[in-house]
């Protein structure tokens, strides 16, 4: 298990939890990040900083602080990397 | 006869083509609703159906119901009828994203615990297809216990049977039922239901429960003090102890009804096909390529608001210049003719010629906001920007200031933050600005042309840019930390799929940010122009008591002769005599009256110094072909005074910096008061860039003083 700020571009991964900031935990749900969906990692901006992620067929950014306290388990067999 | 007006309030995420629904089915007839104490403004439409008025009114895009601030209760407030400016709606309709449903529905499903009907409109029917999701309506409706309607606003599909279902909806009035919440979060809601009584709806006794932090909790227990602040804590902790934590609860909740609805009436492929999108967002948001694009979008929008406004802005200039001139013919030379020729037209043109770059900008910002980029754009520059304690999405507006902040400042509406917005709005007239370049361009080829190396003029140019550069983000960086410091807001952002925009959405834009500036902005900006003129102007007669325009006509134009009267005019007018007192305040600077004077004249607009200067030495105010003219005049005057002929560059440079970080744009200022809402901003804008100014030019001239000794 890991965090989603720990993840490699092509990565995919299940959420297991979420914590940090009630707005932030909040404002995460609202966008569909909820325990049990899966996401994929799809790039870091050029400056490391923040990172895209897919959901579906919605797309988010997060920075790296953000993502932090999200919980994941990377699941083996990633998709095509870059 | 009295027609019925139907209210319905429309509700969204952002992206759900709410705007396009809006703008399609109440046309021309839009207007925007101002509300005291808070930022955000409604837009209102009307249509007609079925001998029926309805007022469409457009909530701002959101994600949830649960408001964290006083802009986003405004939106709850009026769903729950409780805006004395607006009434309750008679149908609240949701419009979600076909391909997105499942996330989008979380809304839907809070606006059905308002206790109102609600509408569902299914929209981008045809992208869903695309992506091979087929949505059966009907059994989506009968699951959520609401009318569902598929349409495709971009193209005007299903417009008129949505129409049809929301007048039916409103007549039968039938309310639907959310999802149901786990008892022990219903018995928490009544027990604090019970200590706020009829204080406020159930509703908002849920969002008080669930949203830590909110906007509700922090308004309540402002007004309830300690004792609902235990009741609250304990409540939650109960609720954590029973499994069922808050903010998590609503979400397992919702997802959890949404879920089985979502399965049983939409079929999606087994394999997710891979979009334009995922294609495009390959190269957009690469390393390297994603920041060579960027980087050559931004160099054409900026390029465009330098280049493409120039000749319309030229022709603005021309057009005011022969309205000018055409008084001229037409009256006599007197305060009235000066006040229309110098004042009014100059003051409207002043405003217009703004026009062109506001233009321009807003027509970029529509393509790029229409088509998805302009998340990408926020997302490659968020780095950058938060280490100025900013984001991504100030990129954009910082970088129109540097053509000019006017609609720099404009552009800020697409940053959410207040405080974000605010810093942004603050720091962006430090961002260098066209007009500017004048005075730049003076100094420079008068002291630092001839006799230095070829790299100085260009270098020297390059550092004043530099200057704002630099200060820009280390201003924004420091408010941040001290006057708007607070919670560190979430950024958490949406990248919408690319499509492609609509005409007629951008030239919506670009005509709300043109009227809005004109008819508003113009105004005041008008009003400062003439006062400066009537500062200017009188006193108009001479030591003899004769009128100065009388002397003026007396000569044969223009003459060397004309060229001293209007000095003198000048110098004795309210204003010079202002800058003659005011001397020993411009001496630290290396200033004198002569130099301060222009300069306070060019307070309401900068490129004014370089007209001022030239009359208030001698040269006229009709520029000539190079300015060499007036670069001689500058020399010629400067070598023969003490301070001036020994540190002259020092001087130049001084007066450079002063015009770099000093707010010298009334119509900077009107825009500052039109965004914020309020006159604090730009007065706090207009001192502290006046007093970084100042500084800045005296510790230029200080130093440069002691350097010139030296050597």
């Amino acid at each position: 298990m890991t965090t989603l700020d720990q993840l490699r571009p092509g990565q995919q991964a299940a959420i297991v939890s979420l914590a940090g900031d009630p707005a932030l935990v909040q404002r995460l749900y609202e966008l569909g990040l909820i325990e049990g969906e899966t996401i994929e990692l799809v790039a870091l901006a050029p400056l490391g900083d923040p990172i895209e992620i897919r959901l579906g067929n919605s797309r988010l950014s997060l920075r790296k602080a953000e993502a932090s306290g999200i919980s994941v388990n990377a699941e083996c067999g990633t998709r095509n990397s870059e | 006869m009295i027609t019925k007006t139907l209210t319905v309030a429309l509700v969204g995420n952002p992206n759900a083509g709410k705007t396009t629904l809006f703008n399609a089915l109440s046309g021309l007839r839009q207007r925007v609703g101002n509300y005291p104490g808070v930022t955000v403004e409604l837009k209102k439409g009307q249509f007609s159906a079925s001998g029926l008025t309805i007022d469409l009114v457009d909530l701002p895009g959101t994600y949830s119901l649960a408001a964290r601030s006083p802009d986003e209760m405004v939106a709850v407030d009026l769903l729950l009828g409780r805006r004395p400016e607006e009434p309750r709606p008679d149908v609240v309709l949701s419009i979600v994203d076909a391909v997105n449903l499942d996330r989008h529905l979380y809304l839907t499903s809070q606006l059905l615990d308002l206790g109102e009907p609600v509408v569902l409109a299914v929209n981008m029917m045809d992208t869903a297809k695309a992506h091979g999701i087929t949505i059966d309506c009907q059994k989506l409706s009968a699951e959520l216990g609401i009318p569902v309607v598929p349409i495709q606003a971009n193209k005007g599909i299903g417009l008129d049977a949505l129409t049809k279902v929301l007048l039916e909806a409103a007549e039968s009035g039938s309310i639907p039922r959310g999802p149901t919440f786990p008892a022990e979060f219903e018995k928490e809601v009544t027990a604090l239901q019970e200590e706020l009584r009829d204080e406020v709806p159930a509703f908002l006794t849920r969002r008080l429960l669930l949203d830590i932090s909110g906007h509700c909790e922090q308004w309540l227990v402002g007004r309830h003090g300690s004792q609902l602040r235990q009741h609250l804590d304990s409540a939650r902790q109960r609720l954590a102890e029973a499994g069922f934590p808050v903010p998590a609860v609503e979400a397992r909740t919702r997802y959890g009804w949404i879920r089985p609805i979502v399965a049983a009436a939409v079929k999606k492929p087994a394999v997710r096909p891979v979009t334009w999108t995922d294609r495009l967002d390959a190269i957009l948001t690469h390393r390297v390529w994603g920041t060579l694009v960027f980087l050559a979008v931004m160099f054409a929008v900026f390029e465009s608001i330098f280049v493409l406004a120039k000749p319309l802005m030229e022709s603005i200039d021309a057009v005011r210049e022969l309205a000018a001139k055409s008084f001229e013919g037409i009256l006599e030379p007197g305060p009235l003719r000066s006040l229309l020729s110098d004042g009014v037209i100059k003051g409207v043109g002043s405003v217009l010629v703004f026009l062109p770059q506001i233009l321009i900008l807003f027509a970029f910002i529509a393509i790029l906001e229409d088509c998805g980029y302009m998340a990408r754009a926020a997302f490659l520059m968020d780095r950058l920007m938060s280490r100025c304690g900013l984001s991504g999405k100030s990129f954009i507006p910082m970088l129109s200031s540097v053509a000019c902040a006017v609609p720099g400042i404009l552009a800020t509406r697409v940053i959410e933050n207040r405080r974000d917005r605010l810093a942004t709005i603050l720091v962006a007239p430090l961002m260098s600005c066209s007009a500017r370049l004048p005075v730049y361009s003076l100094l420079i080829g008068t002291f630092l042309t001839d006799g230095q190396p070829f790299w100085v003029p260009g270098l020297v140019l390059f550092c004043m840019y530099l200057l704002g550069f630099i200060l820009a983000p280390l201003v924004a960086l420091l408010l941040k930390r001290t006057l708007l410091r607070g919670a560190t807001p979430v950024f958490v952002m949406e990248l919408p799929a690319y499509k492609r925009p609509t005409l007629r959405n951008i030239v919506r834009r670009m005509w709300d940010a043109g009227y809005a500036f004109v008819a508003r902005a113009g105004k005041v900006i008008l009003a400062a122009m003439i006062i400066v003129w009537a500062l200017l102007y009188f006193p108009n007669t001479d030591a003899n008591g004769v009128n100065y325009e009388e002397l003026i006509s007396r000569e044969a134009e223009p003459s060397a002769e004309v060229k001293t009267i209007q000095g003198e005019w000048k110098r004795n007018s309210i204003l010079g005599r202002i800058g003659r007192w005011m001397e020993p305040a411009f001496a630290p600077l290396g200033w004198d009256w002569k130099i301060g004077t222009a300069t306070l004249a060019s307070f309401p607009a900068r490129e004014v110094i370089v007209g001022m200067l030239g009359m208030i030495y001698d040269v006229g105010d009709e520029p000539d072909e190079d300015g060499s003219a007036l670069q001689d005049a500058v020399r010629k005057e400067w070598a023969g005074d003490p301070i001036r002929g020994r540190y002259g560059i020092p001087v130049a440079l001084s007066i450079m910096v002063f015009f770099a970080l000093c707010m010298q744009c009334a119509s900077t200022l009107i825009v500052m008061q039109r965004e914020t809402k309020s006159w604090k901003m730009p007065a706090f804008a207009f001192a502290y860039m006046t007093a970084l100014a100042y500084v800045g030019a005296l510790v230029t001239f200080q130093l440069g003083r002691l350097i010139v000794d030296a050597l």
